[in-house]
């Protein structure tokens, strides 16, 4: 028996990846979460983060803004809007990114559901750029 | 009968539209190809999340407080329709048919003696449906200046669905759009979004099927439901931008084949006549040389 999840990231023009995983790592909303084989079913949302994929002893890293995600009978289902592979993402994109969410923090009536995304999407995009 | 001259005159003119069709069926052939490569990707991503949903809906333990998005407000009386056509024509029958489709529908609902409201996306809608309806339209989209249609794109048309729910303007929403089958096939579909109707009402029965949430099912529901809303608008986008440029490639070759046969028509008219006018001129001729 193979110790590995079928893995799939979706967004709404392709589908990303589709692999099979050791262990997938989440940002999931309330914190970080490994998936293994035989994980409990879950129905889960993102936060700003990145994606850890362990497929054949290499890792492959996903940007993310926000998802749902789905785990069921070893199907790991990612659906975002915003994912993206870290290589893919020059820079200065990330930089002007960071600037645009620096600037939506600082705003007075902000609330503090939005303050927490913001800040995680700033670390996360700060640990890119360097 | 008409002179030479002008039976040459048409031929011309037949010709060059014929050119121009010519044209813009190479064109449509072109977009269709990327169109429906985007439709084909697109489709995994709804398809999935309608699942998701329709997971989460068995095991809302309650029905009575479950998001308001998912099972209605219990109303029944305000219809908001969001008719989505192109925005340019000469695709054939692509634009008439969802507008067709869509005032059946409202026929029947004014016999209800349901309250229509209509968001037309696409200029196209509009002008078809503003005679009729025109005081039932409230709002029109159209992203005429947009190249590319995008989640973006999706997303504000489904944050204005939203927000007139939350300030109760309707009770259902229904999309008007043509889903695209195949080339010649585009059928014009009515899909209810809100609330959202399980598309096939199977009992599985998988019950064995429980999920883990975190954080709790309301407040996933919560997140995703609107985003289904956007979701099912981009699919939406996404099929009707295939069913056009495939409409519209059959009507252009239709237009050009037509305007084939019409060229012919008009050349044999012209020869006939021509010939007519020779066999004239040599009568006179000939009489004029016998009286001599």
């Amino acid at each position: 028996m193979s110790e590995k999840i079928e893995f799939e990231i979706i967004s709404p023009d392709e589908t990303i990846i589709k692999a099979e995983a050791d262990q997938v790592i989440l940002p999931a909303f309330e914190g970080l979460m490994t998936i293994l084989k035989n994980h409990i079913s879950l129905v889960t949302f993102l936060r700003p983060g990145i994606i850890v994929a362990t497929i054949d002893n290499k890792n492959k890293n996903f940007y993310v803004e926000d998802g749902t995600v789905e785990f069921s009978e070893n199907n790991l289902l990612i659906l975002s809007s915003t994912a993206k592979d870290v290589n893919n993402i020059k820079t200065e994109e990330a930089q002007k990114m960071i600037a645009n969410a620096k600037q939506a923090i600082s705003k007075n009536d902000i609330k503090d559901k939005d303050k927490y995304i913001l800040s995680y999407k700033i670390d996360t995009l700060q640990e890119i750029t360097q | 009968m008409p002179s030479l001259d002008d039976l040459k005159k048409r031929i011309k003119s037949v010709k060059s539209t014929q050119k121009i069709t010519k044209a813009m069926k190479m064109v449509a052939a072109a977009k269709l190809r990327k169109a429906q490569e985007r439709a084909e990707k697109g489709r995994p991503y709804s398809e999935k999340m309608q699942n998701i949903i329709l997971n989460l809906t068995k095991s809302v333990s309650d029905p009575e407080n479950a998001p308001k998005l998912l099972v209605g407000n219990g109303n029944d009386k305000i219809y908001l329709c969001v008719v989505m056509t192109a925005d340019r024509g000469l695709c054939g029958g692509f634009n008439s048919n969802i507008c067709k489709l869509a005032k059946n529908f409202f026929k029947k609902l004014k016999q209800d003696g349901k309250e229509i409201k209509i968001i037309t996306v696409g200029s196209k809608g509009l002008d078809q449906l503003k005679r009729s309806y025109g005081k039932n339209i409230i709002k029109n989209v159209n992203f005429k200046d947009k190249k590319d249609i995008g989640f973006n794109e999706a997303e504000e048309v489904g944050k204005i669905i939203i927000d007139l729910f939350h300030n109760n303007e309707f009770d259902k929403c229904f999309l008007f759009y043509n889903n695209f089958k195949n080339v010649i096939t585009q059928i014009p579909q009515a899909q209810q979004i809100i609330p959202s109707e399980n598309p096939s009402e199977k009992n599985d029965n998988k019950d064995d099927n429980f999920y883990e949430f975190e954080p709790d099912e309301d407040e996933i529901l919560e997140d995703l439901l609107p985003k289904n809303i956007s979701t099912q608008v981009f699919k939406a986008f996404l099929e009707n931008a295939a069913s056009e440029q495939g409409s519209r490639m059959t009507a252009m070759d239709n237009a050009t084949r037509n305007a084939g046969d019409l060229v012919d028509k008009l050349t044999i008219n012209y020869n006939r006549s021509r010939q007519a006018s020779i066999t004239k001129e040599l009568i006179e001729i000939i009489s004029g040389a016998e009286s001599l």
